[in-house]
Protein backbone atom coordinates (compact mmCIF):
# COMPACT_ATOMS: atom_id res chain seq x y z
CA UNK A 1 0.00 0.00 0.00
CA UNK A 2 2.56 2.58 1.02
CA UNK A 3 4.60 1.76 -2.23
CA UNK A 4 1.28 2.33 -4.34
CA UNK A 5 1.11 6.39 -2.34
CA UNK A 6 4.40 6.62 -3.42
CA UNK A 7 4.38 5.49 -7.13
CA UNK A 8 1.18 7.83 -6.95
CA UNK A 9 3.28 10.88 -6.02
CA UNK A 10 6.04 10.17 -8.07
CA UNK A 11 3.25 9.85 -10.80
CA UNK A 12 1.34 13.11 -10.26
CA UNK A 13 4.88 15.10 -9.81
CA UNK A 14 6.18 14.16 -12.58
CA UNK A 15 2.90 15.09 -15.02
CA UNK A 16 3.33 18.67 -12.81
CA UNK A 17 6.82 19.17 -13.82
CA UNK A 18 5.53 18.70 -17.78
CA UNK A 19 2.69 20.87 -16.93
CA UNK A 20 5.52 23.56 -16.07
CA UNK A 21 7.88 23.04 -18.34
CA UNK A 22 4.87 24.35 -20.47
CA UNK A 23 3.66 27.08 -18.93
CA UNK A 24 6.85 28.61 -17.99
CA UNK A 25 8.39 29.37 -21.28
CA UNK A 26 5.06 31.04 -22.17
CA UNK A 27 5.47 33.75 -18.93
CA UNK A 28 8.94 34.29 -19.71
CA UNK A 29 8.34 35.27 -23.09
CA UNK A 30 5.56 37.09 -22.81
CA UNK A 31 7.20 38.33 -19.73
CA UNK A 32 9.75 39.54 -21.64
CA UNK A 33 8.35 41.26 -24.55
CA UNK A 34 6.40 42.90 -21.93
CA UNK A 35 9.06 44.11 -19.86
CA UNK A 36 11.15 44.82 -22.93
CA UNK A 37 9.00 46.84 -25.46
CA UNK A 38 6.59 48.41 -23.30
CA UNK A 39 8.18 51.11 -22.94
CA UNK A 40 8.54 51.71 -26.50
CA UNK A 41 4.61 51.84 -26.76
CA UNK A 42 3.37 55.12 -27.30
CA UNK A 43 0.91 56.87 -29.80
CA UNK A 44 3.66 57.79 -32.07
CA UNK A 45 4.99 54.57 -32.16
CA UNK A 46 1.38 52.87 -33.16
CA UNK A 47 0.14 55.57 -35.42
CA UNK A 48 3.43 56.95 -37.42
CA UNK A 49 4.89 55.44 -40.27
CA UNK A 50 8.85 54.52 -39.18
CA UNK A 51 11.72 57.21 -39.97
CA UNK A 52 15.28 57.54 -39.61
CA UNK A 53 16.03 54.02 -42.10
CA UNK A 54 13.34 52.27 -39.50
CA UNK A 55 15.66 53.17 -36.22
CA UNK A 56 12.97 55.42 -35.53
CA UNK A 57 9.24 56.90 -36.00
CA UNK A 58 6.65 54.01 -35.43
CA UNK A 59 5.15 51.01 -37.27
CA UNK A 60 1.67 52.19 -38.17
CA UNK A 61 2.26 50.66 -42.08
CA UNK A 62 3.12 47.18 -40.40
CA UNK A 63 0.23 46.96 -38.13
CA UNK A 64 -2.15 48.06 -40.84
CA UNK A 65 -0.14 45.73 -43.45
CA UNK A 66 -0.50 42.62 -41.09
CA UNK A 67 -4.36 43.25 -39.97
CA UNK A 68 -5.56 43.66 -44.00
CA UNK A 69 -2.95 40.22 -44.45
CA UNK A 70 -5.40 38.58 -41.59
CA UNK A 71 -8.24 39.86 -42.77
CA UNK A 72 -8.00 38.76 -46.07
CA UNK A 73 -6.45 35.20 -45.88
CA UNK A 74 -9.55 34.34 -43.31
CA UNK A 75 -11.99 35.87 -45.47
CA UNK A 76 -10.53 33.34 -48.23
CA UNK A 77 -10.04 30.63 -46.54
CA UNK A 78 -12.83 30.46 -43.89
CA UNK A 79 -15.65 30.11 -45.86
CA UNK A 80 -13.77 27.46 -48.59
CA UNK A 81 -12.87 25.29 -45.77
CA UNK A 82 -15.95 25.39 -43.98
CA UNK A 83 -17.51 24.23 -47.05
CA UNK A 84 -15.09 21.41 -47.33
CA UNK A 85 -15.75 20.14 -44.21
CA UNK A 86 -19.69 20.24 -44.45
CA UNK A 87 -19.11 18.00 -47.63
CA UNK A 88 -16.76 15.87 -45.78
CA UNK A 89 -18.55 15.70 -42.54
CA UNK A 90 -22.17 15.76 -44.07
CA UNK A 91 -22.34 14.66 -47.52
CA UNK A 92 -19.64 12.58 -48.72
CA UNK A 93 -19.54 8.87 -47.74
CA UNK A 94 -16.26 7.18 -46.68
CA UNK A 95 -14.52 6.05 -49.63
CA UNK A 96 -11.01 5.81 -50.97
CA UNK A 97 -11.34 9.62 -52.54
CA UNK A 98 -12.31 11.44 -48.87
CA UNK A 99 -9.85 8.93 -47.76
CA UNK A 100 -7.20 10.29 -50.11
CA UNK A 101 -8.40 13.92 -49.16
CA UNK A 102 -8.20 13.62 -45.26
CA UNK A 103 -4.88 12.32 -46.17
CA UNK A 104 -3.94 15.08 -47.98
CA UNK A 105 -5.85 17.72 -45.68
CA UNK A 106 -3.53 16.25 -42.38
CA UNK A 107 -0.37 16.43 -45.30
CA UNK A 108 -0.92 20.15 -45.80
CA UNK A 109 -0.83 21.04 -42.07
CA UNK A 110 2.88 19.39 -41.68
CA UNK A 111 4.11 21.38 -45.21
CA UNK A 112 6.78 24.05 -43.40
CA UNK A 113 5.50 27.50 -44.13
CA UNK A 114 8.42 28.59 -46.20
CA UNK A 115 6.96 25.89 -48.86
CA UNK A 116 3.99 27.58 -48.87
CA UNK A 117 5.52 30.49 -49.01
CA UNK A 118 7.67 29.28 -52.56
CA UNK A 119 4.66 27.33 -54.01
CA UNK A 120 2.82 30.83 -53.50
CA UNK A 121 5.01 32.55 -55.13
CA UNK A 122 5.98 30.43 -58.10
CA UNK A 123 1.63 30.05 -58.33
CA UNK A 124 0.33 33.63 -57.92
CA UNK A 125 3.53 35.81 -58.10
CA UNK A 126 4.46 34.52 -61.24
CA UNK A 127 2.37 32.37 -62.89
CA UNK A 128 -1.01 33.84 -62.04
CA UNK A 129 0.99 37.00 -62.99
CA UNK A 130 -0.59 38.94 -59.37
CA UNK A 131 2.80 40.15 -58.86
CA UNK A 132 3.82 40.72 -54.78
CA UNK A 133 0.75 42.00 -53.80
CA UNK A 134 -2.01 41.97 -51.18
CA UNK A 135 -3.67 39.37 -53.05
CA UNK A 136 -0.94 36.45 -53.63
CA UNK A 137 -0.03 36.83 -49.60
CA UNK A 138 -3.28 36.61 -48.41
CA UNK A 139 -4.12 33.46 -50.69
CA UNK A 140 -0.56 31.45 -50.10
CA UNK A 141 -1.88 32.43 -46.46
CA UNK A 142 -5.19 31.60 -46.76
CA UNK A 143 -4.06 27.63 -48.13
CA UNK A 144 -1.61 27.65 -45.29
CA UNK A 145 -4.38 27.97 -42.83
CA UNK A 146 -7.10 25.84 -44.85
CA UNK A 147 -6.08 22.46 -42.92
CA UNK A 148 -6.70 24.27 -39.12
CA UNK A 149 -9.84 25.83 -40.26
CA UNK A 150 -11.30 22.07 -42.00
CA UNK A 151 -10.38 20.10 -39.03
CA UNK A 152 -11.94 22.18 -36.10
CA UNK A 153 -14.83 22.79 -38.28
CA UNK A 154 -14.68 19.09 -38.98
CA UNK A 155 -14.58 18.80 -35.02
CA UNK A 156 -17.76 21.16 -34.41
CA UNK A 157 -19.44 19.39 -37.11
CA UNK A 158 -18.67 15.72 -34.76
CA UNK A 159 -19.68 17.56 -31.61
CA UNK A 160 -23.30 17.89 -33.23
CA UNK A 161 -25.10 14.97 -31.86
CA UNK A 162 -26.11 12.61 -34.54
CA UNK A 163 -29.44 12.83 -33.16
CA UNK A 164 -30.06 16.47 -33.94
CA UNK A 165 -29.55 15.13 -37.96
CA UNK A 166 -32.15 12.35 -37.24
CA UNK A 167 -34.89 14.72 -36.03
CA UNK A 168 -34.54 17.04 -38.55
CA UNK A 169 -34.81 14.02 -41.21
CA UNK A 170 -37.84 12.53 -39.49
CA UNK A 171 -39.31 16.21 -39.86
CA UNK A 172 -39.08 15.64 -43.18
CA UNK A 173 -35.95 18.03 -44.08
CA UNK A 174 -33.70 17.44 -46.80
CA UNK A 175 -29.90 17.51 -46.03
CA UNK A 176 -29.18 20.69 -47.18
CA UNK A 177 -31.74 21.95 -44.67
CA UNK A 178 -31.15 19.84 -41.82
CA UNK A 179 -27.30 20.97 -42.50
CA UNK A 180 -28.68 24.30 -42.50
CA UNK A 181 -30.89 24.36 -39.34
CA UNK A 182 -30.11 21.21 -37.35
CA UNK A 183 -26.06 21.12 -37.72
CA UNK A 184 -24.56 24.27 -38.27
CA UNK A 185 -26.11 26.88 -35.72
CA UNK A 186 -24.72 24.48 -33.33
CA UNK A 187 -21.58 23.68 -34.65
CA UNK A 188 -20.65 27.17 -35.17
CA UNK A 189 -18.97 28.35 -31.71
CA UNK A 190 -16.43 25.43 -32.51
CA UNK A 191 -16.09 27.31 -36.03
CA UNK A 192 -15.27 30.29 -34.40
CA UNK A 193 -12.56 28.41 -32.34
CA UNK A 194 -10.97 27.51 -35.73
CA UNK A 195 -11.37 30.87 -37.04
CA UNK A 196 -9.48 32.00 -34.07
CA UNK A 197 -6.35 29.44 -33.97
CA UNK A 198 -6.14 30.59 -37.59
CA UNK A 199 -5.90 34.50 -37.07
CA UNK A 200 -2.91 33.71 -34.73
CA UNK A 201 -0.94 31.61 -37.20
CA UNK A 202 -1.69 33.95 -40.33
CA UNK A 203 -0.66 37.17 -38.32
CA UNK A 204 2.36 35.61 -36.96
CA UNK A 205 3.81 33.44 -39.82
CA UNK A 206 6.74 35.41 -41.75
CA UNK A 207 8.29 33.11 -44.39
CA UNK A 208 4.84 32.83 -46.23
CA UNK A 209 4.57 36.53 -46.90
CA UNK A 210 8.02 36.97 -47.72
CA UNK A 211 8.15 36.16 -51.46
CA UNK A 212 4.39 36.96 -52.13
CA UNK A 213 3.55 40.62 -50.39
CA UNK A 214 6.21 41.51 -47.95
CA UNK A 215 7.61 45.25 -48.58
CA UNK A 216 10.85 46.04 -46.76
CA UNK A 217 10.33 49.59 -46.13
CA UNK A 218 6.79 51.08 -47.75
CA UNK A 219 6.04 54.13 -45.55
CA UNK A 220 2.55 54.41 -47.25
CA UNK A 221 -0.54 52.90 -46.67
CA UNK A 222 -1.76 50.22 -49.35
CA UNK A 223 -3.98 51.49 -51.83
CA UNK A 224 -5.62 48.19 -53.28
CA UNK A 225 -5.19 44.79 -53.00
CA UNK A 226 -2.35 44.58 -55.92
CA UNK A 227 -0.06 46.81 -53.85
CA UNK A 228 2.83 45.55 -51.36
CA UNK A 229 2.35 45.92 -47.33
CA UNK A 230 4.39 45.83 -44.78
CA UNK A 231 3.71 43.47 -41.92
CA UNK A 232 4.89 42.88 -38.06
CA UNK A 233 6.58 39.43 -38.37
CA UNK A 234 8.29 40.72 -41.44
CA UNK A 235 9.13 43.91 -39.90
CA UNK A 236 10.63 42.55 -36.32
CA UNK A 237 12.70 40.21 -38.79
CA UNK A 238 14.41 42.80 -40.66
CA UNK A 239 15.13 44.89 -37.83
CA UNK A 240 16.75 42.49 -36.00
CA UNK A 241 19.18 40.87 -38.60
CA UNK A 242 19.38 43.18 -41.39
CA UNK A 243 19.71 46.91 -39.99
CA UNK A 244 22.80 47.29 -37.51
CA UNK A 245 21.56 49.18 -34.19
CA UNK A 246 17.49 49.70 -34.11
CA UNK A 247 17.03 50.41 -30.18
CA UNK A 248 15.95 47.22 -28.55
CA UNK A 249 12.68 49.01 -27.43
CA UNK A 250 11.80 49.30 -31.38
CA UNK A 251 11.91 45.59 -31.75
CA UNK A 252 10.45 43.99 -28.64
CA UNK A 253 7.50 47.05 -29.45
CA UNK A 254 6.69 45.72 -32.24
CA UNK A 255 6.67 41.95 -30.72
CA UNK A 256 4.72 42.96 -28.50
CA UNK A 257 2.16 44.75 -30.61
CA UNK A 258 2.01 41.36 -32.68
CA UNK A 259 1.49 39.66 -29.57
CA UNK A 260 -1.47 41.84 -28.59
CA UNK A 261 -3.15 42.03 -32.22
CA UNK A 262 -3.71 38.25 -31.99
CA UNK A 263 -4.76 38.71 -28.30
CA UNK A 264 -7.15 41.53 -28.81
CA UNK A 265 -8.16 39.25 -31.63
CA UNK A 266 -8.82 36.00 -29.84
CA UNK A 267 -10.47 37.48 -26.87
CA UNK A 268 -12.79 39.44 -28.96
CA UNK A 269 -13.38 36.31 -30.63
CA UNK A 270 -14.06 34.18 -27.18
CA UNK A 271 -16.45 36.99 -26.13
CA UNK A 272 -18.48 36.47 -29.15
CA UNK A 273 -18.74 32.33 -29.23
CA UNK A 274 -20.07 32.81 -25.70
CA UNK A 275 -22.39 35.31 -26.18
CA UNK A 276 -23.31 32.85 -29.20
CA UNK A 277 -23.81 29.58 -26.75
CA UNK A 278 -25.85 32.17 -24.24
CA UNK A 279 -28.33 32.93 -26.98
CA UNK A 280 -29.56 29.46 -26.70
CA UNK B 1 -61.28 7.96 -47.72
CA UNK B 2 -59.06 7.67 -44.18
CA UNK B 3 -54.88 7.61 -44.42
CA UNK B 4 -52.62 5.84 -43.09
CA UNK B 5 -52.76 2.47 -43.90
CA UNK B 6 -49.07 0.78 -44.13
CA UNK B 7 -48.72 -2.78 -45.96
CA UNK B 8 -45.60 -4.54 -45.38
CA UNK B 9 -44.34 -7.19 -48.03
CA UNK B 10 -41.21 -9.80 -47.61
CA UNK B 11 -39.52 -7.60 -46.02
CA UNK B 12 -35.72 -8.49 -45.20
CA UNK B 13 -33.38 -6.52 -43.37
CA UNK B 14 -29.54 -7.33 -43.41
CA UNK B 15 -27.32 -5.20 -41.31
CA UNK B 16 -23.24 -5.37 -41.89
CA UNK B 17 -24.10 -8.60 -43.33
CA UNK B 18 -26.27 -10.28 -40.81
CA UNK B 19 -30.01 -10.57 -40.85
CA UNK B 20 -32.10 -8.45 -38.25
CA UNK B 21 -35.71 -8.80 -40.15
CA UNK B 22 -36.55 -11.53 -41.92
CA UNK B 23 -39.72 -12.25 -44.06
CA UNK B 24 -41.99 -9.65 -42.55
CA UNK B 25 -45.88 -9.46 -44.09
CA UNK B 26 -47.66 -6.91 -42.24
CA UNK B 27 -50.84 -4.79 -42.76
CA UNK B 28 -51.05 -1.73 -40.51
CA UNK B 29 -54.90 -0.60 -40.96
CA UNK B 30 -55.37 3.39 -41.01
CA UNK B 31 -56.83 4.44 -37.47
CA UNK B 32 -55.24 1.61 -35.09
CA UNK B 33 -52.77 1.71 -33.16
CA UNK B 34 -50.32 -0.71 -33.38
CA UNK B 35 -48.14 -1.95 -30.45
CA UNK B 36 -44.73 -4.13 -31.05
CA UNK B 37 -43.19 -6.01 -27.99
CA UNK B 38 -40.29 -8.31 -28.01
CA UNK B 39 -37.15 -8.58 -26.06
CA UNK B 40 -34.12 -6.63 -27.29
CA UNK B 41 -32.51 -7.31 -30.44
CA UNK B 42 -35.53 -8.44 -31.82
CA UNK B 43 -35.84 -6.00 -35.16
CA UNK B 44 -38.21 -3.50 -33.18
CA UNK B 45 -36.65 -0.69 -33.96
CA UNK B 46 -34.89 -1.46 -37.30
CA UNK B 47 -38.46 -2.45 -38.28
CA UNK B 48 -39.87 0.99 -37.16
CA UNK B 49 -36.63 3.04 -38.90
CA UNK B 50 -37.48 1.17 -41.97
CA UNK B 51 -41.18 3.12 -42.26
CA UNK B 52 -40.20 6.31 -42.63
CA UNK B 53 -36.47 5.36 -44.45
CA UNK B 54 -34.53 6.50 -41.48
CA UNK B 55 -32.20 3.24 -41.56
CA UNK B 56 -31.34 4.88 -45.34
CA UNK B 57 -28.79 7.16 -43.20
CA UNK B 58 -26.94 4.05 -42.17
CA UNK B 59 -24.90 2.71 -45.04
CA UNK B 60 -24.69 -0.94 -43.66
CA UNK B 61 -27.98 -1.14 -43.26
CA UNK B 62 -29.48 -3.15 -46.48
CA UNK B 63 -33.22 -4.11 -47.38
CA UNK B 64 -35.14 -6.29 -50.00
CA UNK B 65 -39.50 -6.30 -50.32
CA UNK B 66 -41.33 -3.98 -50.32
CA UNK B 67 -43.88 -1.11 -47.78
CA UNK B 68 -46.56 0.66 -49.49
CA UNK B 69 -48.48 3.59 -47.99
CA UNK B 70 -51.53 3.77 -48.52
CA UNK B 71 -50.78 1.77 -52.18
CA UNK B 72 -48.02 3.69 -53.14
CA UNK B 73 -44.29 2.43 -52.64
CA UNK B 74 -42.11 3.83 -50.63
CA UNK B 75 -39.27 3.74 -52.23
CA UNK B 76 -40.24 4.45 -55.68
CA UNK B 77 -43.37 6.51 -55.76
CA UNK B 78 -43.07 8.86 -52.63
CA UNK B 79 -40.23 10.96 -52.39
CA UNK B 80 -38.82 10.78 -48.98
CA UNK B 81 -39.29 14.26 -47.79
CA UNK B 82 -42.89 13.96 -48.66
CA UNK B 83 -42.69 10.27 -46.90
CA UNK B 84 -41.49 11.35 -44.08
CA UNK B 85 -43.97 14.53 -43.64
CA UNK B 86 -46.78 11.83 -43.59
CA UNK B 87 -45.10 9.23 -41.28
CA UNK B 88 -43.65 11.28 -37.98
CA UNK B 89 -41.32 9.84 -35.29
CA UNK B 90 -40.92 10.32 -31.83
CA UNK B 91 -37.77 8.77 -30.79
CA UNK B 92 -36.79 6.76 -27.32
CA UNK B 93 -34.85 9.99 -25.75
CA UNK B 94 -36.81 13.41 -25.77
CA UNK B 95 -34.51 15.59 -28.05
CA UNK B 96 -35.49 18.86 -28.24
CA UNK B 97 -33.33 20.93 -30.85
CA UNK B 98 -31.31 23.51 -28.75
CA UNK B 99 -34.03 26.33 -30.02
CA UNK B 100 -37.65 27.71 -28.77
CA UNK B 101 -40.24 25.61 -27.98
CA UNK B 102 -41.79 27.59 -30.76
CA UNK B 103 -39.40 26.87 -33.12
CA UNK B 104 -39.34 23.77 -32.02
CA UNK B 105 -42.91 23.12 -33.15
CA UNK B 106 -42.62 25.07 -36.14
CA UNK B 107 -39.02 23.29 -37.38
CA UNK B 108 -41.02 21.12 -40.06
CA UNK B 109 -43.73 23.39 -41.30
CA UNK B 110 -41.47 26.04 -41.78
CA UNK B 111 -38.79 23.93 -43.70
CA UNK B 112 -41.65 22.75 -45.96
CA UNK B 113 -42.51 26.37 -46.72
CA UNK B 114 -44.89 27.85 -44.31
CA UNK B 115 -44.57 31.09 -43.57
CA UNK B 116 -46.68 33.71 -42.50
CA UNK B 117 -46.81 34.67 -38.44
CA UNK B 118 -50.93 34.17 -37.61
CA UNK B 119 -50.67 30.32 -39.31
CA UNK B 120 -47.43 29.20 -37.72
CA UNK B 121 -49.05 30.84 -34.05
CA UNK B 122 -52.48 28.23 -34.93
CA UNK B 123 -50.00 25.64 -35.69
CA UNK B 124 -48.18 26.05 -32.17
CA UNK B 125 -50.91 26.21 -30.38
CA UNK B 126 -53.30 23.79 -32.00
CA UNK B 127 -50.08 20.91 -31.81
CA UNK B 128 -49.02 21.58 -28.53
CA UNK B 129 -52.62 21.12 -27.03
CA UNK B 130 -52.86 17.89 -28.91
CA UNK B 131 -49.81 16.84 -27.17
CA UNK B 132 -51.16 18.00 -23.90
CA UNK B 133 -48.41 20.39 -23.37
CA UNK B 134 -49.77 24.08 -24.28
CA UNK B 135 -51.03 24.81 -20.25
CA UNK B 136 -48.19 24.16 -18.99
CA UNK B 137 -45.63 26.27 -21.40
CA UNK B 138 -48.26 28.58 -23.10
CA UNK B 139 -46.30 31.51 -21.20
CA UNK B 140 -42.90 30.55 -22.46
CA UNK B 141 -42.94 29.37 -25.93
CA UNK B 142 -39.65 31.90 -26.19
CA UNK B 143 -37.67 29.94 -23.73
CA UNK B 144 -35.44 27.06 -24.87
CA UNK B 145 -37.03 23.55 -25.41
CA UNK B 146 -34.08 21.47 -23.64
CA UNK B 147 -35.12 23.66 -20.11
CA UNK B 148 -38.49 21.72 -19.91
CA UNK B 149 -38.63 18.74 -17.95
CA UNK B 150 -37.87 15.26 -19.44
CA UNK B 151 -41.57 14.31 -19.73
CA UNK B 152 -42.44 18.10 -20.97
CA UNK B 153 -39.88 17.69 -23.74
CA UNK B 154 -41.45 14.21 -25.10
CA UNK B 155 -44.69 16.13 -25.37
CA UNK B 156 -43.18 18.71 -26.79
CA UNK B 157 -41.78 16.56 -29.52
CA UNK B 158 -44.83 14.79 -30.06
CA UNK B 159 -46.43 18.25 -30.81
CA UNK B 160 -43.39 18.75 -33.06
CA UNK B 161 -44.30 15.73 -35.15
CA UNK B 162 -48.10 16.67 -35.07
CA UNK B 163 -47.28 19.93 -36.55
CA UNK B 164 -46.54 18.48 -39.56
CA UNK B 165 -50.28 16.57 -39.33
CA UNK B 166 -49.37 12.93 -39.97
CA UNK B 167 -51.41 10.21 -40.98
CA UNK B 168 -49.31 7.68 -39.23
CA UNK B 169 -46.83 8.30 -36.12
CA UNK B 170 -44.31 5.90 -34.84
CA UNK B 171 -43.34 5.90 -31.04
CA UNK B 172 -39.85 4.06 -30.73
CA UNK B 173 -40.04 3.18 -26.72
CA UNK B 174 -40.95 6.83 -26.04
CA UNK B 175 -41.56 6.56 -22.55
CA UNK B 176 -38.30 4.10 -21.77
CA UNK B 177 -36.90 7.48 -20.61
CA UNK B 178 -39.37 8.80 -18.43
CA UNK B 179 -41.50 8.73 -14.48
CA UNK B 180 -44.56 6.83 -14.57
CA UNK B 181 -46.40 10.18 -14.38
CA UNK B 182 -44.73 11.24 -17.63
CA UNK B 183 -45.14 7.94 -19.15
CA UNK B 184 -49.13 8.41 -18.21
CA UNK B 185 -49.12 11.84 -19.65
CA UNK B 186 -47.66 10.67 -23.29
CA UNK B 187 -49.78 7.44 -23.28
CA UNK B 188 -53.14 9.68 -22.76
CA UNK B 189 -52.12 11.57 -25.80
CA UNK B 190 -51.47 8.23 -27.68
CA UNK B 191 -54.77 7.22 -26.45
CA UNK B 192 -56.30 10.66 -27.91
CA UNK B 193 -53.55 10.71 -30.92
CA UNK B 194 -55.49 7.14 -32.49
CA UNK B 195 -58.57 8.61 -32.80
CA UNK B 196 -57.38 10.72 -36.11
CA UNK B 197 -53.60 8.84 -36.58
CA UNK B 198 -52.60 5.77 -37.14
CA UNK B 199 -49.90 4.82 -34.81
CA UNK B 200 -47.12 2.25 -34.44
CA UNK B 201 -45.63 1.87 -30.63
CA UNK B 202 -42.68 -0.22 -30.27
CA UNK B 203 -42.49 -0.42 -25.97
CA UNK B 204 -40.29 -3.01 -23.96
CA UNK B 205 -42.87 -2.08 -21.70
CA UNK B 206 -45.90 -5.23 -22.28
CA UNK B 207 -48.51 -3.34 -19.71
CA UNK B 208 -48.12 -0.70 -21.60
CA UNK B 209 -48.92 -2.23 -24.98
CA UNK B 210 -51.94 -3.57 -22.96
CA UNK B 211 -52.86 -0.28 -21.98
CA UNK B 212 -53.06 1.46 -25.18
CA UNK B 213 -52.74 -0.59 -28.36
CA UNK B 214 -55.42 -2.06 -30.23
CA UNK B 215 -53.35 -4.84 -31.91
CA UNK B 216 -50.31 -6.25 -30.97
CA UNK B 217 -47.77 -7.77 -32.65
CA UNK B 218 -44.61 -10.05 -30.92
CA UNK B 219 -41.19 -9.78 -31.92
CA UNK B 220 -38.54 -12.80 -31.62
CA UNK B 221 -35.33 -12.76 -32.86
CA UNK B 222 -36.48 -10.79 -36.68
CA UNK B 223 -39.50 -13.00 -36.72
CA UNK B 224 -43.05 -12.00 -36.37
CA UNK B 225 -44.18 -14.71 -34.23
CA UNK B 226 -48.04 -13.65 -34.14
CA UNK B 227 -49.94 -10.62 -34.30
CA UNK B 228 -53.88 -10.26 -33.26
CA UNK B 229 -56.09 -7.91 -30.99
CA UNK B 230 -54.32 -6.87 -28.17
CA UNK B 231 -56.79 -8.01 -25.74
CA UNK B 232 -56.77 -12.11 -27.58
CA UNK B 233 -52.80 -11.75 -27.58
CA UNK B 234 -52.44 -10.85 -23.86
CA UNK B 235 -54.79 -13.53 -22.49
CA UNK B 236 -54.90 -16.66 -25.35
CA UNK B 237 -51.81 -15.90 -27.44
CA UNK B 238 -51.57 -18.51 -30.25
CA UNK B 239 -47.88 -18.78 -29.69
CA UNK B 240 -45.76 -20.68 -26.94
CA UNK B 241 -43.49 -18.30 -26.95
CA UNK B 242 -45.39 -15.36 -26.76
CA UNK B 243 -46.83 -16.46 -23.69
CA UNK B 244 -43.43 -17.61 -22.34
CA UNK B 245 -42.52 -13.40 -23.16
CA UNK B 246 -45.66 -11.83 -21.95
CA UNK B 247 -45.82 -13.99 -18.52
CA UNK B 248 -41.67 -12.82 -18.54
CA UNK B 249 -39.87 -16.27 -18.67
CA UNK B 250 -37.49 -14.59 -20.97
CA UNK B 251 -36.39 -11.31 -22.16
Amino acid sequence: MKNEAAKEKIGFGALLVATLVIVVPVILIVGLIIARGFGALSWEFLFTMPRDGMKAGGIFPAIVGTFILVVTSIAFALPIGVMAAVYLHEYARENLLTRIINLAIINLAGVSSVVFGLFGFSLFVIFLKFGVSITAGALTLGIMTLPVIITTTREALRAVPQSYREVSFSLGASRWQTVRHAVLPFATPGILTGAILSVGRVAGETAPILFTVAAFYLPRLPHSLGDQVMALPYHLYITTTQIPNVPEGYRYGTALVLVGLVLIVNVAAVILRSKMRHRK
Amino acid sequence: MSAGGISIRDLNIRWGGESVLRGLNLDIVPNELLSIIGPSNSGKTTFLRSLNRLNDLDPGISKTGRILLDGRDIDREIGIEELRKRIGMIFALPIPLPISVYDNVTYGPRLAGVRGKDTLDRIVEDSLKAAFLWDEVKDRLKSSGQKLSGGQQQRLCIARTLALEPDVILFDEPCSGLDPISTAKVEDSMLELRKRHTIVLVTNNTKQAARVGTRTAFFLMGEMVEVGQTGLIFTSPADKRTEDYIVGRFG
